[in-house]
């Protein structure tokens, strides 16, 4: 029955079916799956060369790769995590509920809508690609550094050329966001009413129009350094290969942010619905979220306290660094009194946004410890810093985009979810990470150092360990796949609220939410 | 000189020490063997503690919350929202928290970048893929290179006790003297670092940074570089032999008696079987990161030796490139690196060795001649 409506309401609109209806789509709604579907297809990827990466470190010597290729790995996954899997996925939420939250029709402009998402699987080609290239994929690590990243082959200019054109879908994507957010919200629906998943992408879209033309300007810097005869980074023309590392962290530092704001909301949204109690601090939330958005340009030199700075350059970026922690505090603080008192409830979003405050906290304290430029100077590039930073990434903005995905994929699909394979995914992943991750923090206390194939003897148990605790992550995010699938064919018809505590515009749609929502717009008082 | 806060760090350590008794695992900083080591394993130990009591009243509450507060208990919920005066006290308390965490940071910073009064000055090189140490007083120099032999990696031999943090050459020091490091890197960056001296500096190429540290106890300690410098950024290892003053300078002196020796090898006529000899010991050493102990080198990434024209055409030209590299290439020259003799020897081996077989031989005054040529080459093209 809703499949004729379905095709009935695609046939009055003269859309195209099949594959061209993909391509040519410009409704928020299926560019918003688009999105979604991309970062699961990157989230295998380079989450099976992370188990490749674990399998040879199962023990030491030299294994599985050879240690070239073990460092196109390292680089691969890094990159294809954070612009494939992390971004897009964040991007997917943005354009399903952010007209839904507003309650717009659609997003500002439904063209470059649909050229920001396509732009994507050409650049994930590339990068993918890369490795049946002559001299096989990047391998000079994520950070691009030079002079090790003049020296590689062709797949370093593919490289740069992805990265341009990531960076081109996501200043298109965020333009997209900010004009449908300014401009598009239902009367009555003023800036401080709205939901807070609306404000954190408002936030990280800002900062993304701020800090992407940064990073294509130190990619294409590197790309005159290899190809034209440039020395911007090579000492020996009169260049700095320092000054690249300023200028990447100037935009990879925001960037850090733009992975977990996002998350910030999704998190926000969810903890009030199933402690049946609004957010504790609406207001103070904005103001933190936009703190550490500010406060994200100053701190960029905290990941290069090993170059050699003067004594005042490191005091000034330890205390900007450590001042972060007072908003990132405040929101903690604000969704544990969000529990407070509260009517709680398990089901599975609320179990990964429990694991994301616990969870990212502890990153958060790490983070802290490697603020202090002292240890630092001890732990920077070890394995305390993976360990961190993957508490951050994994445990924070992967949990979140799954507390999201369990959260909406009843109004998006209109049936409910396996609540028994939700769970058996949670525990599975939460025990798996911590299993992998957990162990990194000694690994890089007693002195393993990050990005290396082969290890000394003593580190031998953790690493084991680490490994161990990979395979069981790895493998129960099949059960993510098959819960999905499973909800989009089948499953208990979900009501329109969905949640008994859920508040918002989206709430008041039928589940699924029909392909045109809101063409009138609803009046919020 | 931390007096008050050391106790709070020994409690910490005392903890880890307990743990570390139960398993050989390390759960914590390795033992500092100098002050600034000590201050950071102090400081790591404290902000460890104010994070761990953080972490308990903050889950605490929230678990406390997660067990009383949940609807299956029959737990009405609560609808109060916003109070400014929590919100501008856990506000002010983590800030207050943060302040007493700068002032013991603050100082340790200070005290790390104060490279002044040093007793000797020691410059290090980072190379792909082995470190290079120039003692600026007593001058010494030496390149120090992974001892760990290949087959241990590939695991045909059994694994050493030191596998991977071993090398040929060690730097050595005086124990309580305090040394103070320029660093530099010849092509990528690299970063020095040995744990427990508490020192890490970047090599950046084109650039000289300092560092210092003062080792309080004799001993061996062992480091890695710690930035990505291409495939074997994992097998250049650092070691620093920490001795007494009288064995430091015998260690001087029977390094500037090798340094002559080596002067006089420079002089001398090989025959064929010594040059393929120690030719086939400095490919090993210098070559076969790269170009593979067989000379077949890596398809698309590092070129063939076995083979190739290089090691078939004019003698001059194998030379130069092994002398001064391949501009914008990973191939680096080795000039600087290798005596004339050594380099004699490893084109002798490699216009001999595999496929190759011209039959030739090098001697090192060729090498001394095309040393000069260059530089006379040089000079000239200055006076222009």
């Amino acid at each position: 029955m809703s499949d004729a409506a379905h095709a009935h309401d695609d046939h009055s609109h003269g859309h195209p079916s099949g594959v061209m209806r993909w391509l040519t789509t410009t409704n928020h709604k299926d560019i918003g799956s688009l999105y979604l579907w991309f970062a699961l297809i990157m989230l295998f990827l380079a989450g099976s060369m992370a188990l490749l990466i674990r399998a040879e470190l199962f023990q030491p010597g030299l294994q599985l790769t050879n240690p070239d290729f073990f460092n196109q790995l390292t680089t691969m996954h890094g990159l294809i995590m954070i612009f494939g899997v992390i971004m897009p996925a964040f991007s997917g939420f943005a354009n399903w509920q952010v007209p839904l939250m507003l309650g717009a029709p659609d997003m500002a402009f439904p063209r470059m809508n649909n050229w920001a998402f396509w732009l994507l699987p050409m650049a994930g080609i590339m990068l993918m690609g890369s490795f049946w290239l002559p001299g096989g994929a990047v391998a000079g690590g994520w950070t691009m550094y030079p002079p090790l990243f003049i020296q590689g082959g062709i797949s370093y200019d593919l490289t740069i050329l992805a990265v341009h054109i990531m960076g081109l879908s996501s200043i298109m994507g965020s333009i997209n966001i900010v004009t449908t957010i300014l401009n598009m919200r239902a009367p009555g629906l003023t800036l401080m009413k709205m939901p807070l998943f609306c404000w954190t992408w408002l936030i990280t879209a800002y900062l993304l129009i701020a800090t992407m033309p940064v990073l294509a300007g130190a990619v294409t810097m590197l790309l005159t350094d290899r190809n034209f005869g440039t020395h911007f980074f090579n000492a020996a023309g009169g260049g700095d290969p320092v000054m690249f590392q300023h200028i990447f962290w100037f935009f990879a530092h925001p960037e850090v942010y733009i992975l977990i704001l996002p998350a910030f909301g999704i998190v926000s949204q969810i903890i009030p619905t199933f402690a049946r109690k609004p957010l504790f601090g609406y207001a103070s939330m904005v103001y933190a979220t936009a703190s550490i958005a500010i406060l994200s340009f100053i701190v960029w030199a905290h990941h290069m306290f090993t170059v050699g700075m003067p004594a005042a350059a490191q005091l000034f970026f330890m205390f900007s660094t450590m001042l972060i922690a007072v908003p990132t505090g405040v929101k903690i603080f604000n969704w544990v009194a969000t529990m407070w008192k509260g009517s709680l409830t398990f089901e599975t979003p609320m179990l990964f946004a429990i694991a994301f405050v616990c969870l990212f906290a502890i990153g958060g304290f790490s983070g802290l410890v490697l603020a202090i430029a002292p240890v630092d100077i001890q732990l920077h590039d070890t394995y305390y810093v993976v360990a961190h930073f993957h508490y951050v990434l994994v445990s924070g903005a992967l949990f979140s985009i799954f507390a999201g995905i369990y959260y909406w994929l009843p109004k998006w699909t209109g049936n409910m979810y396996s609540e028994t394979l939700g769970k058996w995914h949670f525990w599975l992943s939460v025990i798996g990470m911590n299993i992998v991750f957990f162990p990194m923090h000694f690994l890089g206390l007693a002195g393993m150092p990050r990005r290396i194939p082969d290890y000394a003897l003593q580190f031998t148990e953790f690493n084991q360990i680490a490994t161990v605790g990979a395979f069981i992550f790895g493998f129960s995010q099949l059960i993510f796949l098959a819960v999905v699938l499973r909800t989009i064919k089948s499953g208990e018809k979900a009501t329109s609220r969905v949640w008994e505590g859920a508040e918002g515009l989206e709430w008041t749609l039928p589940s699924p939410a029909p392909y045109h929502t809101f063409e009138t717009a609803p009046v919020v008082k | 000189m931390i007096g008050k806060w050391q106790r709070v760090g020994i409690m910490g350590a005392a903890l880890a020490y307990s743990q570390s008794t139960l398993a050989e695992y390390a759960y914590n900083l390795q033992t500092p063997a100098s002050q600034v080591a000590q201050d950071v394993f102090d400081l790591h130990n404290l902000i460890m503690l104010v994070c761990l009591g953080i972490f308990i009243v903050v889950f605490g509450a929230m678990f406390y919350s997660l067990l009383k507060h949940r609807k299956s208990v029959g737990h009405k919920a609560a609808h109060f929202h916003e109070n400014t005066t929590v919100e501008v006290i856990w506000t002010v308390i983590p800030f207050v928290i943060l302040m007493g965490m700068a002032y013991p940071a603050a100082r340790v910073v200070i005290d790390m970048k104060d490279t002044t009064n040093p007793d000797m000055t020691v410059k290090i090189t980072g190379y792909q893929w082995m470190w290079g140490y120039d003692y600026l007083n007593e001058g010494v120099s030496f390149y120090s290179n992974l001892s760990t032999p290949r087959e241990q990696i590939n695991g045909t031999a059994e694994k050493g006790e030191n596998y991977l943090l071993e090398v040929d050459e060690p730097m050595v020091v005086p124990v309580g003297k305090r040394v103070r490091l320029l660093i530099t890197a010849n092509d990528v960056l690299h970063s020095w670092w040995v744990p427990a001296l508490g020192a890490k500096q970047d090599a950046i190429p084109g650039f000289i940074r300092d560092s210092w540290f003062k080792a309080d106890k004799i001993g061996t300690y062992r480091g890695q570089c710690v930035e990505l410098c291409g495939k074997d950024h994992g097998f250049m290892p650092i070691v620093v032999e920490v001795v007494s003053q009288e064995d430091y300078m015998a260690w001087v002196e029977k390094k500037k008696g090798a340094a002559t020796s080596a002067a006089a090898d420079n002089t001398r006529t090989f025959d064929a079987a010594d040059l393929m000899a120690r030719g086939e010991a400095v490919y090993e050493a210098s070559c076969a990161a790269c170009h593979q102990a067989d000379g077949k080198g890596l398809p698309g990434v590092f070129p063939p030796i076995s083979g190739a024209k290089i090691a078939s055409g004019p003698i001059d030209a194998h030379i130069d490139v092994v002398l001064n590299g391949r501009p914008g290439t990973a191939m680096a020259g080795f000039a600087d690196q290798l005596s004339d003799a050594d380099v004699a020897a490893v084109v002798t081996y490699q216009r001999n060795a595999w496929a190759n077989k011209t039959g030739d031989l090098v001697q090192p005054a060729q090498i001394a001649a095309a040393r000069n040529g260059a530089a006379g080459e040089a000079a000239a093209s200055a006076a222009q």
